[in-house]
């Protein structure tokens, strides 16, 4: 089974490389822009039973590991 | 009195850690990080360097190596931890301390002296440390903008224990090497037995390094273990 997460800081959490990044791109032209904040993209293979079963296993994963929920939120995608 | 130093792949500070433990009189010795129990010792310290290449997060998986269970369990009997760098990154990942390191706000990687304030309750590493005393160490970090959701609450329960000012010891904007909310350097646990921070003792303990000034933060863990009650410094 195949699990996306993707992991983001915090609304209240100063995203440096975000604001860098979206300097450059408007220096580039993109005047459009507003705001930019970058985050981690996990791609996961797991063995499974059902799509809750991975889901509640990565949520898990997250919580010890993947994310550090003091500066950071995630959102898991589990493939049917 | 006898101190240990934690060894992951990728601390790179190791050495020096050993070396002010030496410096300040004590037995120092290397601990591997597959050990799940640590021999007889008095004081830890996590070193800085690049524990694991800091994948995922600086110090995130230092935190789940298999030797920090026996290092919780050293904390919380109340033995004196210190973690220098990614010593402390890897203290906050484990939440032995509070709060989170993020990318410096400059984005750069800062390495140069900064002068600390010590203030806050008394740990063992600053408790033989005169009142007002301003120390001089390095910072080499990228990852040092220390981040907590209520930065003043860390200040009210006396946690700061290093902040970043200027050499007559205000804490202005252009001291903040990293843009670290309320210039917060260094915090310790309620308890006070637990400490970290981003700026360099270990590399600061010998005047031909530039100052000896780190060298009151080991100075006083040992008075502290031998219940000295003396002024370094």
């Amino acid at each position: 089974m195949k699990a996306r997460i993707y992991v983001t800081l915090k609304k209240a959490v100063l995203d440096p490389q975000g604001k860098a990044v979206a300097r450059s791109l408007q220096q580039l032209g993109f005047a459009e822009v507003e705001d930019v904040r970058i985050g981690k993209y996990i791609e996961l293979t797991l063995r499974a039973a059902s799509a809750e079963a991975a889901r509640a296993h990565i949520e898990n994963m997250c919580q010890k590991l993947l994310a550090n929920t003091v500066i950071e939120d995630y959102r898991i995608e589990v493939e049917a | 009195m006898k101190v240990g130093v934690i060894q992951f792949p990728g601390s790179n500070c190791d050495q020096d850690c050993v070396r002010a433990a030496r410096i300040a009189g004590a037995e120092a010795s290397y601990v591997w990080h597959k050990e799940t129990r640590l021999p007889e010792l008095d004081a830890l310290i996590l070193p800085g360097g690049f524990s694991y290449g800091d994948y995922l997060r600086s110090g995130a998986i230092a935190a789940r190596s298999p030797v920090m269970g026996a290092v919780r369990e050293f904390a919380e009997r109340g033995g004196p931890v210190l973690g220098i760098c990614n010593g402390f990154q890897t203290l906050c990942e484990t939440g032995l301390l509070e709060g989170a390191l993020t990318r410096n706000g400059s984005l750069k990687f800062e390495c140069r002296d900064v002068h600390l304030s010590v203030e806050g309750r008394p740990t063992p590493f600053t408790q033989a440390i005169p009142a007002g005393r301003i120390l001089r160490m390095p910072i080499a970090h990228a990852d040092g903008r220390y981040h907590h959701d209520d930065p003043d609450s860390l200040t009210q329960r006396g946690l700061v224990v290093f902040r970043y000012v200027d050499a007559a010891g205000g804490a202005t904007p252009a001291a903040n090497p990293n843009g670290s909310l309320g210039n917060i350097a260094g915090i310790t646990n309620p308890r006070g037995n637990v400490l970290g921070l981003m700026p360099h003792p270990d590399r600061a303990c010998e005047p031909i390094l530039g100052s000896a000034d780190g060298k009151m933060l080991f100075d006083s863990v040992l008075c502290a273990l031998r219940g000295a009650r003396v002024r370094v410094g």
